[in-house]
């Protein structure tokens, strides 16, 4: 009973992996780190899901999505509880997908330290291109054209780019 | 979905309530931004910033609403009460002004709730507790945005600090409201939900003096008005965001898109 359960959910999550941010669409909500836990089997499963911004518009779309995959993968008793705490932090996006932004041209986040405390202004802000990997950029408004980005320009090739905001 | 509904005088509900009114009032003032900023990036920032304070309303209404008991949800919180029932101090409602009473206000508001999610991460509701924890990291981008507003324009040319000067004249006055306590405060003092607004003065003005001084702007004197938004009795301007915000509800009665 116990290997059969944790296959289901096992499975499940092998499904969830190929669900995609509708906003950044290389990384799946596994990659995003908002699936928080993934237990049950085929005739009851339970997700857990944290959302990364209050207002993020997509949190309806990406819930709809979890829905709908495991659906077809024949999970059709779901649920899905938001879980608010602990917040999600960019830190639960896993290195592997860190790198699959900076192949899409998003600046990926820098790692939370310690000083979360600190003003925004005192943490370092040397946001590397993701297209010429130039230090050398400015960044022109912490907000983006989504909740999560903010708009960075390169001094070294000129090209403007987002930056996927630590939080 | 066009009759009005009324919330009960639940003590909890309402300390509740002045938060998510306050960051959803604000919010609909700050969309009025969308597509008219002075720069493509600050019409981009302010309408994130209400989207994020939406976000937070919305979490915010339907933990009101679970404490009310009466089963509404979000939408019904937000789009069918009365202005009576509405407990938003009133500086979130005072009409957007400029864009440096705008950057003004979203720092005075920014640094109230810094202080309040700060302390309510400690309520004895989780629920609440939650939600602070997650507005929190929100919050502090809408505080560095704002503050940094502040001290360009204060320390900027002659024009944009006396515009800023200004700003500061029409706001203050709406201050004395946020830290007056009352029979809701002491409440939530006394069971844990969240702290007295009067005991986050000290941190909020140490915030505001400190920004202030970088950007060369002076406090101006206190006046013995008191606003009473939170009591749920409102400035001239309530009834009109209520009628631009509700309207489509009341019109056409649970109309979805």
């Amino acid at each position: 009973m116990m290997t059969s359960a944790q296959t289901a959910a096992d499975r499940a999550r092998s499904v969830l992996a190929t669900v995609m941010d509708p906003e950044v669409p290389v990384l799946s909500v596994c990659d995003l780190g908002i699936v928080r836990e993934v237990t049950g089997d085929a005739s009851g499963l339970s997700v857990v899901v944290t959302p990364t911004y209050s207002g993020c518009p997509a949190t309806e779309v990406i819930s709809e999505s979890i829905r709908a995959a495991l659906a077809s993968a024949g999970f059709d008793q779901v649920s899905i509880e938001m879980r608010f705490s602990p917040a999600w932090t960019t830190d639960w996006i896993s290195e592997e997908a860190l790198a699959k932004l900076k192949d899409y041209g998003i600046a990926p986040p820098m790692r939370l330290d310690a000083a979360e405390a600190q003003p925004l202004r005192f943490q370092p802000r040397n946001v590397s291109c993701p297209r010429c990997s130039s230090s050398q950029t400015e960044r022109l408004s912490a907000f983006g054209s989504t909740a999560c980005k903010s708009l960075y320009r390169c001094k070294s090739c000129r090209e403007p780019f987002e930056h996927f905001k630590p939080i | 979905m066009t009759q009005s509904i009324e919330l009960k005088e639940d003590l909890s509900t309402r300390y509740v309530l002045r938060i998510a009114d306050s960051c959803l009032i604000l919010s609909q003032r700050l969309t009025e931004w969308c597509g008219h900023g002075p720069v493509l990036e600050e019409d981009i920032a302010l309408s994130n910033i209400a989207l994020d304070l939406l976000g937070q309303s919305r979490l915010l209404l339907t933990h009101a609403a679970r404490l009310d008991g009466q089963n509404y949800d979000e939408d019904q919180m937000a789009f069918l009460r009365d202005e009576r029932d509405f407990n938003n101090i009133t500086l979130v409602e005072l009409p957007r002004g400029d864009f440096a009473f705008t950057v003004l206000r979203n720092f005075m508001f920014s640094a109230l709730a810094m202080q309040l999610w700060a302390q309510l991460k400690q309520s004895s509701d989780a629920g609440l507790a939650a939600i602070a924890e997650k507005s929190m990291k929100e919050t502090r981008y809408h505080h560095e945005h704002s503050r940094d507003w502040l001290i360009r324009l204060g320390d900027g040319t002659a024009e944009s600090a006396a515009k800023m000067q200004a700003a500061l004249e029409l706001a203050w006055p709406y201050v004395k409201e946020i830290f007056a306590d009352d029979a809701i405060d002491a409440h939530a003092a006394q069971t844990g939900l969240g702290p007295r607004w009067s005991s986050l003065r000290d941190g909020w003005q140490k915030d505001m003096d400190d920004a202030l001084a970088e950007a060369g702007l002076h406090q101006p004197k206190e006046t013995p008005f008191l606003s009473t938004g939170k009591t749920g009795v409102h400035s001239e301007h309530m009834g009109f965001i209520l009628a631009e915000m509700q309207h489509l509800q009341r019109a056409f009665p649970g109309a979805t898109w």
